[in-house]
């Protein structure tokens, strides 16, 4: 099990895109990126300086550069967009529809600053239904990883996956704890902890709350089945319903509107393969506000309390 | 026979295939199919460096065509079989269930020769910009074709990409416009008009061309001066006048024939102005 206090550094899991990318760069010459105007923001620069023959500026044309990269991909490039969430699915679905997923293009969109934790800059930009609109589009893999290592791992496993890959991270410096060397492999969950009680299924920065909220609830004797699903689709089935088997309730934890996040994902497997008590740990129905990042996840119920409070209810309706 | 002639010949086929196809399922977009059937035709049996025979999604080392304006399958597809992408009797099927034609074309079927869906328009600029900057980044000397409607030329998306081609200098590209100046609720100009689309693509920077679409000898003419245009770092623009439903008098003139099908009356007219050079599918 990892212990909060031994991990002591951090980092935001946008330079962990930053650093994958960079290295795909070596790697693969076939990698372009291309990004909106936001080249420092997505932590960028360092592939642009690398191969400015294959760093694409597309300004702020957001439809314009997903179109592009379609058209890229079709000829064997692989287009890594980069730009903030919300500019990165709700501002471009309808090309995301056609020209990528229904086109069947190998364009990897990668979105950083998603969810409340960007802070400040408020609802315009924080969004909270991404996940809810890729997870529906046909033929759409949905990573939301949980660090700097997991997200530079999964940068590079999405070059590799032959597909449109959607990719979520975000803007704050949040602690480092997946292991550095784990090999990332989509659609596959990350069980971080084995137990019998309750199981939490966490994704992105909710991981590290979860892990918090578990120390919690096992010095109070409960026991908790961790599990990282960083993949919300494809959904790892087995190592859900395997977890499920043994503690016959869960609890889902997203920085993501309860309507159509991983918690409804877990819910309608569940309900069609194991059904049991689930309580949500997500952002209920909203828009958020300005704030520091810390100060919205208390407001909005999304910290290690919420996670343990949810826990305890979902024990009790078993 | 002359080139032309010879072309003139197959365009006339294609019309056929078009009113054939849309009166069959009673569904389709026969108007600016018709008007496009005499660029389409020269670029699929002329201008176009392709593989008919041996389709690959790529399109590297060959020219590549976009339709963007995915509401005209019905000539797309028929150039398409004609020129041996795939099987003449197969245009039977179109927009029916299991076909590979879709209503608007799609590549989730496979058919050969489609290498994006389009339909939702506004689209097929943006990727054709991209294929071109694949073919500049792997030194690939081909050039990228896409046909935009007028209307289409309403969405926004458009011109984002009219700027980012002209500030990137994409100069592997020749896009044509299809101005009939219809679209669906009336004509352009009623509906939000252009007035001076040659200077508004002037003024983005793209080298601009008029010709008229519907006159065999001079979209060879001009389309091949297009051609020598490319590496000169500029996109190249071809303002293309064409007649919705040309070739079919009583689909001329109007927005009208935009999207609905002949009756079996009107199928009869329009075929007897169509003579059947290549046989019916």
């Amino acid at each position: 099990m990892i212990h909060s206090k031994d991990i002591k550094e951090s980092k935001d899991t946008r330079s962990g895109f930053g650093a994958g990318l960079l290295e795909l760069g070596k790697q693969n010459k076939d990698v372009v990126a291309l990004c909106a105007d936001l080249t420092g923001s997505l932590k960028m620069d360092a592939f642009k300086e690398a191969f400015p023959e294959r760093f694409v500026q597309a300004g702020i044309a957001e439809a314009n550069m997903i179109g592009m990269a379609a058209g890229l991909a079709s000829g064997g490039k692989i287009p890594f967009t980069g730009t903030f969430a919300n500019f990165s699915t709700g501002r471009v679905y309808d090309q995301i529809r056609q020209s990528v997923a229904y086109s069947g293009k190998n364009v990897k969109i990668c979105a950083s600053h998603a969810g409340l934790t960007l802070g400040e800059d408020g609802a315009t930009h924080q969004i909270l239904e991404d996940i809810g609109m890729m997870k529906m589009l046909p033929g759409m893999t949905v990573i939301n990883p949980c660090d700097y290592n997991q997200t530079k791992a999964a940068t590079l496993a999405i070059a590799e996956h032959q597909g449109p890959v959607y990719l979520r991270f975000g803007r704050p410096k949040w602690p480092i704890f997946y292991p550095e060397t784990e090999k990332f492999v989509i659609g596959k969950a990350w069980q971080i902890k084995e137990g019998s009680d309750v199981s939490i299924f966490a994704t992105g920065h909710m991981v590290w709350e979860a892990i918090k909220a578990t120390e919690e609830l096992e010095a109070e004797g409960i026991s908790v089945d961790l599990i990282n699903i960083h993949t919300i689709k494809p959904l790892d089935n087995e190592a859900v319903l395997k977890s499920l088997h043994k503690t016959k309730c869960m609890v889902s934890a997203e920085e993501h509107n309860r309507i159509g996040g991983l918690g409804d994902s877990l819910a309608q497997l569940a309900a069609s393969s194991f059904p049991c008590p689930q309580e949500y740990v997500a952002v209920n129905d909203s828009f958020g506000e300005s704030g520091t990042p810390d100060e919205l996840l208390v407001k909005y119920g999304l910290t290690a309390k919420n996670i343990v409070a949810a826990a305890k209810k979902a024990l009790a309706r078993k | 026979m002359s080139e032309t002639k010879r072309l003139q010949e197959i365009a006339s086929q294609v019309r056929r295939d078009i009113v054939r196809m849309v009166h069959a399922v009673q569904s389709g977009h026969p108007g600016g199919s018709l008007g496009c059937a005499d660029l389409l035709t020269a670029l699929y049996f002329n201008i176009l460096d392709h593989n008919p025979k041996d389709f690959d999604i790529k399109g590297n080392n060959e020219d590549v065509f976009v339709l963007s304006n995915g509401h005209i399958s019905p000539v797309f597809y028929s150039v398409l079989a004609r020129s041996g992408y795939f099987p003449v009797s197969e245009l039977a099927t179109f927009r029916k269930l299991n076909s590979r034609l879709q209503g608007h074309p799609a590549t989730k079927e496979k058919l050969p020769g489609v290498r994006v869906a389009s339909g939702s328009l506004g689209q097929g600029l943006s990727f054709a910009v991209g294929v071109a900057l694949q073919k500049k980044l792997d030194q690939d000397s081909k050039t990228v074709y896409v046909n935009l409607g007028d209307g289409e030329l309403q969405e926004g998306q458009n011109w984002e990409a009219i700027m980012f081609a002209a500030h990137n200098k994409i100069d592997n590209l020749i896009a044509t416009v299809d101005f009939n100046g219809q679209q669906i609720d009336g004509s352009v100009e009623e509906i939000m008009g252009f007035k001076e689309l040659r200077t508004k693509f002037e003024a983005f920077g793209w080298l601009v061309m008029d010709m008229d679409g519907n006159n065999m000898e001079q979209i060879l003419e001009v389309m091949q001066e297009a051609k020598e245009q490319t590496g000169n770092q500029k996109p190249i623009v071809v303002l293309m006048k064409t007649e919705m439903g040309a070739g079919v008098d009583f689909m001329m003139g109007s927005h009208a024939w935009h999207g609905i099908a002949p009756n079996d009356k009107q199928l009869q007219d329009a075929l007897a102005q169509l003579p059947e050079t290549l046989g019916d599918y």
